[in-house]
């Protein structure tokens, strides 16, 4: 039994603190990376391949011919994008004790709220257009957390079957007011008609190309990722600086002595679950605002789940957020190669491994007994 | 509205519901025994796709359906073991387990028969037959209603003895106690995580029956996410039936119906298909919120056994 270093200097608590947030969200990732080796291998393909593929696809700095390219790094962080807001609203509901199954028709609505205003009052000039159709995207995310959040506080009923169930209900919703109200008469794609030109949000190629730099206006990437950025500093502010998102912390860590303490238990799930859905209803800026300038239906591949991932991986915390979402944003853009350049792989091994990260993470004690004989910094139990 | 109400309705209800009563049924052994079982929808896709990938190789559909359950149950395996020995959060494991079957089948298919997530086509033979109970010639009604794949019958047999193994029996009575109060079990000397065990692995067999259901009984392939959410109606249905396997059965039955009507409403009546297909959803949280009567989970629902 090695004997516990004395630690009292700053660096060292530093580097305790470092070790214990880091270890077992990397050796899982690790270890979903062998799994995912293993099953490449059983499919017939080598691992080795495959792996190069993804990551020289989602973060390589040249292309084939060797000439510099934005591209891989501009998709990657804009499938990045995304993945921080839902990853930032299930951490925030985890932090009041709730988990958030509903990010997924949270961002639905806030994506038609955003097509809704780019499309009814596109009259208005844009410096209008732009922070209403952003407040709506939010506001609507909010309104869809709120519900499950109300019938706990009101009637105890538990918020996962809840969200569950209106995600269902978000999908119906929106593709009844798709189908019958805003699409293009004889479009054949359920999407609604585009939304006002003045209600775009710039993409980086228009904000970079005036100051000389060649990024290309294709790559989708726009001000979002900037406001996902902005959002996970605000959420750490709001967390850890303010007494709401304190007393939030208390709710979550122990309701029963937050409400003896005067902490209104009812109130805070209500409030971080509708802070919850209104980070999930952002992804609708992205996707509407930034990117398609239109509403299309079913556009998530599972944002609102991979947002769960996100945020178990990220250990709830706003940094670890942004982190994990540029893993799994750089594997949703690199799974396009592998599913292109190689013959029996495709990209569904991406939702593979982040499955398995998943699952990994919700198991840490599988690898915590093994760590803590040789890292006495993760004996304290630190969940969620 | 004739060419909505007749008796194909009944039948095609029941079609409907058969799925959704044997994932319900799995869903109430896992939770009657406190383990949260949100990953019926992926427990239903490996047994979809197992069965439509073992039938393909082995031409023989009764054996796809019991690799179907063998399948079934290394999910549940998993499920329990995640959330049974090393105590991970029931919820998020579940979660995970859904999406590890959203990409598996999908990755699985491209190896395989290198299409983006669906199986070949069987012929209709080496699909799951119906049972020849009436000559659909001289009574077209009945032939329609009864004669059904056999999963049907099986069904509604498992409905009648899921009552009688859950409040008949010794083995009952334990999943109920561990699910209800543990530490109580566990001192009159019963293996909680035992029974825990053996709930989850039950769950995940006949929610993979229900999967193969789908694959090689109601249809003759496995499409990518063929389950379309089944499992959370099963889900919903076990909540609306107060986790009671009578209830259950009922609520299967109600949102078959509603399914049934949706699919026949589509482009004459002016009622929009999407809010019937909404009404499972709704009504599972109108019944949650205990406005039409309450629905109480198993006391110890979400919660994982440590021993002291």
């Amino acid at each position: 039994m090695p004997r516990p270093l004395v630690c009292s200097s700053l660096v060292c608590q530093v580097m305790k603190t470092l070790i214990r947030e880091l270890l077992l969200p990397l050796i899982a990732v690790a270890a979903a990376f062998v799994i995912g080796g293993v099953i490449v291998l059983a499919i017939g393909d080598s691992p080795v391949k495959v792996y190069r593929l993804l990551i020289s696809s989602a973060f390589g700095l040249f292309d084939a011919l060797g000439n510099f390219t934005f591209d891989n790094w501009g998709y990657t962080l804009f499938q990045t994008t995304p993945l921080i807001f839902t990853g930032l609203a299930v951490a925030l509901a985890f932090k009041c004790g709730l988990l958030n199954i509903g990010a997924e028709g949270q961002l639905y609505v806030g994506a038609f709220a955003a097509a809704w205003v780019g499309i009814t009052f596109a009259a208005f000039p844009g410096v209008v257009l732009i922070p209403m159709a952003m407040l709506a995207a939010m506001l609507a995310g909010a309104v869809w957390g709120a519900v499950p959040g109300l019938l706990k506080a009101r009637f105890g009923s538990h918020e996962v079957i809840n969200t569950i169930m209106m995600n269902f209900i978000a999908v119906g919703l929106v593709s009844y007011l798709t189908q019958n109200f805003y699409k293009a008469p004889g479009d054949p794609i359920m999407q609604t008609v585009p939304i006002a030109s003045q209600s775009h949000i710039a993409r980086f190629g228009s904000l970079l190309n005036p100051l000389g730099v060649n990024f290309p206006q294709r790559i989708p990437l726009n001000i979002s990722f900037l406001l996902a950025l902005v959002a996970a500093f605000l959420v750490w502010v709001f967390l850890w600086r303010t007494k709401w998102g304190y007393e939030i912390r208390a709710v979550g860590s122990n309701p029963s002595a937050a409400e003896y303490g005067g902490i209104s238990v009812r109130k805070q799930i209500v409030l971080a679950m509708a802070l919850s859905g209104a980070l999930a209803g952002m992804v609708g800026v992205n996707e509407v605002l930034g990117y398609r300038y239109r509403y299309y239906h079913d556009f998530s591949p599972g944002y609102g789940f991979a947002g769960i991932a996100v945020a178990l991986l990220g250990r709830s915390h706003p940094a670890g957020v942004v982190l994990a979402a540029l893993l799994f944003g750089a594997l949703n853009r690199g799974g396009l190669f592998v599913d292109i350049f190689t013959d029996k792989v495709s990209k569904d091994l991406v939702q593979v491994l982040q499955a398995i990260i998943i699952l990994f993470v919700a198991m840490e004690m599988l690898f915590r007994g093994q760590l803590t004989r040789f890292f006495p910094a993760l004996a304290k139990k630190n969940a969620l | 509205m004739r060419n909505i109400f007749n008796y194909t309705l009944i039948a095609s209800t029941i079609r409907l519901s058969t799925p959704l009563i044997l994932a319900a049924l799995g869903g109430l052994y896992s939770e009657r025994a406190g383990v949260i079982n949100i990953a019926l929808e992926g427990m239903m896709l490996a047994g979809a796709f197992t069965a439509a990938v073992v039938t393909v190789f082995t031409h023989n559909p009764w054996i796809g359906l019991l690799s179907a359950v063998a399948a079934g149950l290394l999910v549940a395996a998993l499920h329990a073991m995640a959330t049974i020995k090393y105590r991970a959060d029931q919820v998020v494991s579940g979660t995970a387990i859904n999406i590890l079957f959203l990409g598996v089948p999908a990755l699985l298919s491209g190896a395989l028969f290198e299409s983006t997530g669906a199986t070949p086509q069987l012929p209709r033979d080496q699909t799951l037959p119906d049972a020849p109970i009436f000559n659909p010639q001289t009574s077209p009604a009945l032939a329609s209603i009864f004669n059904q794949k056999p999963l049907v019958y099986l069904a509604f047999i498992l409905v009648a003895m899921t009552v009688y193994v859950i409040y008949r029996t010794r083995f009952g009575l334990r999943l109920r106690a561990v699910g209800e109060n543990p530490e109580a079990a566990d001192t009159a000397g019963v293996g909680v995580n035992r029974m825990r065990y053996a709930g989850v692995l039950i769950s995940g067999a006949l929610a993979a029956l229900g999967g193969a259901y789908l694959s090689i009984g109601q249809n003759s392939l496995f499409t990518r996410n063929m389950t379309a959410g089944r499992g959370f109606i099963a889900l919903a249905a076990l909540i609306f039936g107060k986790w009671h396997p009578v209830g259950a059965m009922l609520a299967c039955l109600f949102f078959g119906l509603a399914e049934a009507v949706a699919i026949r409403m589509q482009g004459t009546v002016n009622i929009p298909n999407q809010f019937i297909q909404m009404i499972p959803y709704i009504l599972t949280m109108v019944v949650l919120a205990g406005l039409i009567g309450r629905a109480t989970p198993p006391k110890a629902l979400g919660v994982a056994y440590a021993k002291e």
